[in-house]
């Protein structure tokens, strides 16, 4: 499928053809009849349309040629000229060259230009007076203004002829237009109301005062009338800017010099101020102004005043402005990517260094490790952004849910400035604005029922981001009803996800919510309810290696606690060994390193529970897992991790070390493995798979379902 | 509801070029093959605005705005024409038969918009 840019060169190809076969008839006719306007029109309107369509697709050869052309037959048109037999030579031959020219395009031999020239020259000849041909087609490009950035203000008087509106142009949508280029203030004027039997009902009569204080520049201003300048009374003048003088620069007032040197009271200067009446009041009454102008000076005073008040405290932060630039998402992911590269090129730099034992060689690449590590922090710190841009969408969220659902519900934000990579902003929206429906539609109570418990009835929801280690915390806490244990386990029976004699610690319970078909809203409503809400979001958090907890208190109100990683390109993890492959552990889960040897194994009679210091903690052999049968070693190692809040081993040959790993996707072919999260390269070349111990623990927990029921 | 634009252009590619990137920024558009041909459709048709080419057949662009003007259901609306950079004096003759805009040709689709947006308010 071709694309539309395409599929309208082919068109214009096509029509090109046809006009220029039209063309050439129309000029034979043109030969019969020298005097036939009708065929020169003809000619004229075949050229002009191959030109005008011609430089809109891109054929810019095509339309100056024929633009030479037209211009000679615009002056036949206008009787200027005679038809000639060597006019008509002339064209039928440059018909010919457009015809070259369009074949040129489409892949055919290129055209003669030296050809073309002579069609031209010998046209030109032909004018009757050098008429100067207008080389250059007028090109608009916005005004580069290098002082764009400066807010000035304008005073601008727009009155429009009383026709304007016959001509299609709604002096209103001018003025809108005005107020999208800064803040603005519009005072009409009415003075030129006719009286009603005077009054054309198609005509406007009124005229504008327009104080603007805009960025853009006054050529932007003036684009807005770009259409109507004929058809207005138009002044635009600077009456402010940032190197103007202060409007305080003038001396105090004569009242406050007196008062200030002791000789006049205050009391004594109010009371004649007070005798005194305003300037502008005055000239109303002397009838020399009429009451709608002065209005429009003062908003002009006033607008002034402010931007410069607003300057006055904005200066600082403008200044600040001014030191940032933006730069498009996708450079950025790009710079991310290739520090990512870096990062693993000077992993084997390293390598190689330390197998040599060379000290020169050693230093320097100890050298390229610091100054890339700060590089990599310094990459990864831009790419951060406050997530408050995301709380504030949620204020919305939470008023017009609760408003449909009856209740009174306050939305309270805190930590609106925590930054946070900028795809797991992206990423945690859709799973906050589920936790937050949640909170509102299952958390808070109907107000009777809240006043019922003695809680105040406004029910309240607080989001909250904090930093902490290399993640953030983002909390979602109500103080509504909290989770009902006791319900929970019971759907959780009934739905088959636990047996009835299981026993689980509060925790344990509360995590079933997150259960994939679990819900216990005991009416779906059109907010959450549905049973898919929940495993989902859980889903959500742990594709951003997030993890998700809850606590609550039955009454009192529930909190859900989101751990995010403050980035999702490169994490710290730690490098373990199996045989001859590789695996990174998330190190942010790691509890701590102990030894298995054959004789624990033995003494533990073939259950997987080790005594760690008088705490059985089970363990997932690795080695099992992935079905690596070589080379077991005497001793191993497992690697404590916390998983969902329970302390689980994972059984490995050797633990390498800490590893700043960069994170690659396994491909579409491997999404579906579940237990690993992805790859990365080691220093060497070689492939270390990234683990996801969550899943890997589900799926065993799984399998020893299955066999012991 | 979408706004509903003419597009009066004889080149067929013009006219699918402009009606392309009219339906992509969401407005419905209606296109007519001459001066002529637009009156016709105008008389019986409300349109929100018109994008007319000045040199048409049958009726040129300037007696087409004059027509649309001195009708009685599209009086006020918007009128657009696509002029080329060598015919000033014909833009002048456009504003004065009640063209309210103009753009040169050749134009950029977000051009187009842009002056759509202007007009429609």
């Amino acid at each position: 499928m071709s694309s539309p840019q395409e599929q309208h060169i082919a068109t214009y190809r096509e029509e090109a053809s046809e006009l220029l076969a039209e063309l050439e008839t129309s000029l034979l006719e043109l030969e019969e009849n020298p005097q036939d306007n009708d065929l020169i029109n003809r000619v004229f309107r075949a050229m002009h349309t191959i030109k005008g369509s011609g430089a809109m697709f891109g054929f810019d050869d095509i339309a100056r040629f024929t633009h030479e052309v037209e211009t000679v037959f615009d002056q036949v048109r206008n009787g200027k000229m005679q038809v000639t037999r060597c006019l008509l030579d002339l064209t039928l031959q440059a018909r010919d060259q457009i015809t070259a020219m369009l074949d040129a395009s489409a892949g055919g031999p290129p055209a003669d230009e030296a050809n073309g020239q002579r069609i031209i020259e010998g046209l030109q000849q032909l004018l009757p007076q050098v008429t100067q041909l207008k080389a250059e087609p007028v090109v608009s490009s916005p005004p580069k203004s290098s002082e764009a950035e400066i807010a000035r203000t304008y005073r601008i008087r727009f009155k429009p002829l009383p026709e304007i509106m016959l001509g299609g142009t709604n002096p209103i949508s001018l003025l809108n237009e005005l107020r999208d280029l800064g803040s603005c203030e519009v005072m009409a004027h009415l003075d030129a109301i006719p009286s009603l039997e005077q009054m054309v009902p198609e005509h406007c009569y009124f005229y504008w005062d327009i104080v603007l204080t805009s960025t853009r520049g006054i050529e932007a201003i003036k684009d807005v009338f770009i259409f109507v300048e004929d058809d207005c009374d138009l002044k635009i003048d600077l009456i402010d800017d940032a190197n103007a003088p202060d409007s305080d620069a003038g001396y105090k007032k004569l009242g406050d010099i007196l008062v200030e040197r002791g000789d006049l009271s205050p009391v004594e200067m109010q009371k004649i101020l007070s005798m005194q009446k305003r300037f502008g009041e005055i000239l109303v009454e002397q009838g020399l102004v009429p009451d709608s102008k002065v209005q429009s000076a003062l908003l002009e005073q006033q607008q002034v005043k402010q931007v410069r008040q607003e300057r006055a405290t904005a200066a600082p932060a403008a200044a600040e402005a001014a030191l940032s630039i933006r730069v498009p998402a996708e450079r950025l992911d790009h710079l991310v990517n290739l520090v990512g590269e870096l990062v693993t090129v000077q992993a084997h730099l390293t390598q190689i260094a330390g197998n040599r034992h060379d000290n020169e060689i050693s230093a320097v690449a100890e050298e390229v490790e610091r100054l890339i590590s700060e590089l990599r922090d310094t990459t990864l710190n831009m790419r951060m952004l406050p997530i408050g841009s995301t709380f504030s969408k949620f204020k919305r969220l939470v008023r017009d849910l609760s408003a449909e659902l009856g209740k009174e519900i306050d939305l309270e934000t805190t930590g609106a400035e925590t930054e946070l990579d900028k795809t797991v902003i992206e990423k945690l929206n859709d799973p906050l604005v589920h936790l937050i429906r949640n909170s509102i539609d299952h958390g808070v109570e109907m107000p009777e029922i809240r006043k019922a418990a003695g809680k105040p009835t406004k029910g309240i929801v607080h989001l909250a981001a904090v930093h902490s280690g290399d993640s953030v915390l983002v909390t979602i806490r109500d103080d509504g009803a909290g989770l009902d244990k006791e319900r929970i386990r019971a759907k959780a029976i009934e739905r088959g996800l636990i047996t009835a004699t299981s026993e689980l610690t509060d925790k344990e319970i509360y995590n079933l919510i997150f259960a994939p078909g679990f819900s216990t809203a005991q009416k779906v409503t059109s907010v959450s309810g549905r049973g898919v809400g929940m495993d989902v979001v859980k889903k959500a958090i742990e594709a951003l290696r997030g993890t998700i907890d809850i606590a609550s208190e039955q009454g009192k109100g529930s909190i859900i606690t989101l751990r995010i990683p403050l980035t999702l390109a490169i994490i710290e993890t730690l490098l373990v060994r199996i045989d001859q492959s590789y695996f990174v552990l998330p190190l942010t889960m790691v509890e701590e390193c102990i030894e298995l040897t054959r004789a624990d194994v033995q003494a533990a009679h073939g259950r997987h529970l080790a005594h760690v210091r008088g705490e059985l903690t089970p363990y997932i052999n690795l080695r099992a897992e992935f079905e690596i049968t070589t080379n077991q070693p005497e001793i191993e190692q497992i690697v404590i991790l916390s998983v969902n809040g329970k302390r689980i081993g994972f059984v490995v040959d050797d633990v390498v070390g800490e590893h700043q790993t960069v994170i690659k996707t396994l491909g579409k072919l491997y999404r579906d493995v579940r237990g690993i999260s992805g790859a990365t390269i080691l220093g060497d070349g070689t492939v270390a798979l990234i683990l996801d111990p969550g899943l890997l623990v589900q799926s065993v927990a799984l399998i020893e379902q299955e066999q012991f029921g | 509801m979408a706004k509903l634009i003419m597009t009066a252009d004889d080149s067929a590619s013009v006219r699918q070029m402009v009606s392309f990137t009219l339906k992509q920024a969401g407005y419905d558009v209606v296109e007519a093959v001459d001066g002529k041909d637009a009156l016709t459709k105008l008389s019986t048709q409300k349109v929100d605005m018109l994008i007319t080419d000045l040199n048409m057949p049958n009726l040129d662009g300037i007696g087409l705005i004059k027509g649309v003007r001195g009708g009685a259901l599209n009086k006020f609306i918007p009128i657009i024409m696509l002029t080329t950079e060598s015919q000033d004096s014909r833009k002048s003759e456009g504003k004065a038969a009640g063209a309210t805009g103009w753009i040169v040709k050749p134009f950029k689709p977000e051009q187009l918009i842009a002056v759509v947006k202007k007009v429609l308010g």
